[in-house]
């Protein structure tokens, strides 16, 4: 492999070390074939997943599919549609996030600028939220017919004098529900990006005469912006997909109109998904349909991220170019 | 000792080997003058290179030191140096002086016993040694000491130039000897001024306090 | 107490003579700080004479910098900061619970050592203070972002790009932006925490010019760790350890003679 740098006879000097290798780095080759591996792993199950989704789900697909209305025995081919549920989906999503938002982010402005660090009340908020990130999304979906519906729906009706104008499932309460269980992503992400603004910046708006809260809408929100789409981008992902904590507080069976109003119930891709492959009579008919739906939902959940990432994107290049 | 400290002490070093040299130099120059030695003037003269170079080398390395931008005590020991050495290297001119005159005395015979020459340069040498010792153990009132002596060197000089005046006045023949001899007494009484000067500069290394024109000129 | 050193010039405090730099427009008496239950700053007793430049020198942790920021109250922002003694500004005691912080902070500007631009366009940087105070009018904007681009030296190197952002800039750039941005409110006082530490000579060179420059019209204090730069720029120098006041002169004093031995040792590089 390697000669040894002729040595002139008689010479006694210590031959200086070589810089040529001498033998293959084995421990070095096998991370990099282990990390390599791992990688490609992944990526081979997530080719597999979407792309059996896309073969099987894409002949499903049609005008007429997407944009009308299924029939009662959806069940069949000819009446299957999914226009109400892409319209639920979305507006429970967008609902969700005009709720989890601005709750998150003041949240996260109050643990990172203003909460003592270490004071027991901080603490107890702090362990709060890390532990309704690890709450069961079905307890969520209780939580919501409890709370929501139950107790907050009914109380309102009994206050306005209606009969059930909110004491039951609704795009309104779904939406919340879902608020909650993503709340914790929200806060988090939104605390990391704050806690990445240089502290410099803030203590040069405040050497300036700005009060605290000057700081925080000036310099310190703007800044933290494309982390704090972040955290919106996740909690969509999350939530578009999510079947439990709606199952209770707004997804129907079957509706015959779309959702006008917040206090509507409404269609759901998630949960048409799960109706299919469960009641359906005839699985074998039915798999097309399900495919297309589950292509559908996929579809959806990347565009809905899509228009955040654009928007996250453009966001970043004004700040590097300075607005 | 830090790089700094131990160049800082090789220049004090370079000043005092100056220091003994410049005082013998104007002791071999007294001694080639009353013994009328030939041999120890020429070598005097030949020497004086010695100290020339010594300033050479004391300014370069100050140069040097205050490139590093030494500051309080550091500061004044280097600025005090370069002038020390400058005093010191005239001192050896003045010593050649005296040792050429000498030379040139030689070649007649001797005017008269020589009393208040080597008093004067007993003085000076005095003055000087002193001022030497107090830069080395840091005695800022024995430098202090050193600089009224000075009027005492120029009295004797005043007195020796009037005294030999009215010499060359008597006697015109005695003009060639006698204006050597008062060469001899002002460079004597120069020597005195520089070692008053290293006196100076050494209360100023140790007090920061600038003591020079303060005293009336003799 | 503090092994104070005041120059002869200075009159007794309280006597209501002016010394000759001027009315001492910071003054403190006794002034004690605790983290929780470390004493930092031991019982300090300044006067800052008001257009001159002061600089705080001293080795690592001795309270230069923690001192320097009482003057605009920018410890305040530190959990557990406790403040004991007299600290007074233009005569004022800004320690009572009544002074207006955002009203001080506008009077005593502060330049921190790592320049800190905020990332926005150059022209926005600047006009960030007066903004805040709720100039609007374009016109009074782009002049006073003129004036102090150009009294920070800056404006002729980005007259030409003044909306492009202020991080494309070079690190002595940002920092001569940041000195612009400060004394575009006009402060009486500018406080200076090592800004030229991070620069290279050049950059540094430039900072010290405008420092002398500016001392025409602010009062300037300056903490640094470079001897050099305190000899250059400064007309009095304070000397901190271990949160005391060591000695506190005219610069030339400190620097060819001063006084306390602890003086003389650190600033001969012999300790610290």
């Amino acid at each position: 492999m390697s000669t040894a740098p002729a040595q002139p006879p008689g010479s006694t000097a210590r031959p200086a070390p070589r810089l040529t290798r001498q033998r293959t780095d084995w421990s070095s080759a096998l991370w990099t074939s282990a990390t390599l591996l791992g990688t490609s792993f992944i990526l081979v199950l997530l080719i597999w997943i979407v792309g059996d989704i896309v073969v099987h789900g894409l002949p499903g697909l049609s005008w007429r599919f997407v944009f009308t209305t299924p029939k009662k025995d959806f069940f069949e081919p000819g009446s299957a549609a999914v226009l109400p549920m892409v319209v639920g989906t979305t507006i429970r999503v967008l609902v969700m996030t005009i709720f989890v938002l601005p709750i998150g982010v003041i949240t996260a402005i109050y643990l990172t600028e203003y909460a003592h660090t270490t004071s027991i009340y901080t603490r107890v908020i702090r362990s709060a939220i890390a532990n309704l990130a690890g709450v069961p999304s079905i307890v969520f979906g209780l939580f919501g017919l409890g709370f929501f519906i139950n107790f907050l729906g009914k109380n309102i009706d009994l206050a306005i004098g209606a009969t059930s104008r909110f004491g039951h499932p609704s795009v309104l309460w779904a939406s919340l529900t879902l608020a909650v269980m993503t709340l914790p992503v929200m806060v988090i992400a939104t605390e990391e990006s704050l806690k990445a603004i240089t502290p410099g910046l803030r203590e040069a708006s405040l050497a300036l005469g700005a009060t605290k809260l000057q700081t925080i809408t000036r310099i310190v929100l703007p800044n933290a912006m494309p982390g704090i789409l972040t955290g919106a981008i996740l909690a969509i992902s999350r939530a578009a997909g999510e079947v439990a904590p709606i199952l209770f507080t707004g997804a129907a069976y079957y509706m015959a109109d779309l959702p006008t109003k917040l206090t509507d119930q409404f269609m759901d891709l998630g949960y048409h998904t799960f109706v299919l492959s469960t009641q359906s009579p005839d699985i074998d008919k039915t798999r097309p349909i399900l495919y297309a739906t589950v292509l559908v939902l996929l579809m959806l959940t990347f565009t809905l991220n899509a228009f955040a990432i654009v928007a996250r994107a453009r966001m970043r290049r004004a700040m590097r170019a300075g607005h | 000792m830090t790089h700094f400290e131990s160049d800082l002490a090789k220049l004090k070093d370079m000043l005092l080997t100056m220091g003994s040299h410049a005082e013998t130099a104007v002791q071999t120059a007294l001694k080639a003058l009353t013994e009328r030695d030939d041999e120890r003037a020429r070598s005097v003269k030949d020497n004086d290179s010695v100290l020339d170079q010594f300033e050479i080398d004391v300014d370069e390395s100050a140069l040097l030191l205050l490139a590093k931008a030494p500051l309080a005590r550091d500061l004044r020991l280097i600025t005090v140096a370069m002038k020390v050495s400058q005093n010191l290297e005239r001192v050896g001119d003045e010593a050649t002086t005296i040792a050429r005159r000498a030379i040139e005395l030689n070649t007649e015979p001797q005017l008269k016993p020589y009393v208040d020459l080597p008093r004067m340069a007993n003085i000076a040498i005095d003055m000087l040694r002193d001022a030497l010792g107090a830069f080395v153990t840091g005695d800022a009132e024995k430098a202090r000491r050193v600089v009224p002596r000075d009027k005492e060197v120029d009295l004797i000089n005043k007195q020796l130039h009037r005294e030999l005046t009215s010499f060359m006045i008597e006697k015109p023949v005695t003009i060639s000897r006698c204006l050597h001899l008062m060469t001899i007494s002002k460079s004597l009484e120069r020597i005195a001024d520089h070692a008053t000067n290293v006196a100076e500069e050494v209360v100023f290394l140790l007090e920061a306090k600038d003591i020079r024109h303060e005293h009336p000129a003799a | 107490m503090s092994a104070l050193q005041i120059d002869k010039t200075t009159p007794p405090a309280g006597s209501g003579q002016h010394p000759p730099g001027g009315a001492p427009l910071i003054q403190t008496r006794g002034l004690e700080l605790f983290y929780g239950q470390t004493k930092a700053l031991k019982g300090i007793d300044i006067d800052i004479q008001e257009r001159l430049v002061t600089a705080f020198i001293g080795p690592s942790g001795c309270g230069k910098s923690t001192f320097l920021r009482c003057f605009n109250r920018m410890n305040d922002l530190i959990d557990g900061v406790r403040i004991l003694g007299e600290c007074r500004v233009g005569g004022e005691e800004i320690y009572e619970p009544d002074i207006d912080v955002i009203e001080l902070r506008k009077r005593v500007g502060m330049v921190f050592q790592k320049s800190n631009p905020f990332p926005k366009s150059i022209y926005e940087n600047v006009a960030y203070g007066l903004r805040l105070h709720g100039a609007k009018d374009k016109a009074a904007l782009d002049e006073v972002v003129e004036k102090s681009l150009r009294g920070a030296a800056l404006w002729d190197e980005v007259k030409d790009r003044l909306n492009s952002s202020a991080l494309g800039l070079s690190g002595g750039q940002q920092q001569r932006l940041c000195i612009a941005r400060t004394i575009a409110i006009r402060p009486e006082i500018i406080l200076m925490d090592e800004p030229a530490s991070a620069l290279d000579p050049i950059a540094t060179a430039k900072v010290e010019e405008l420092i002398l420059e500016l001392k025409k019209e602010f009062t300037i204090v300056i903490v640094t760790h470079n001897m050099q730069q305190a000899t250059r720029i400064s007309d009095r120098t304070a000397f901190f350890y271990l949160g005391e006041l060591i000695e506190y002169d005219q610069t030339k004093k400190i620097f060819t003679n001063p006084a306390m031995k602890q003086t003389e040792d650190y600033v001969t590089g012999r300790f610290g």
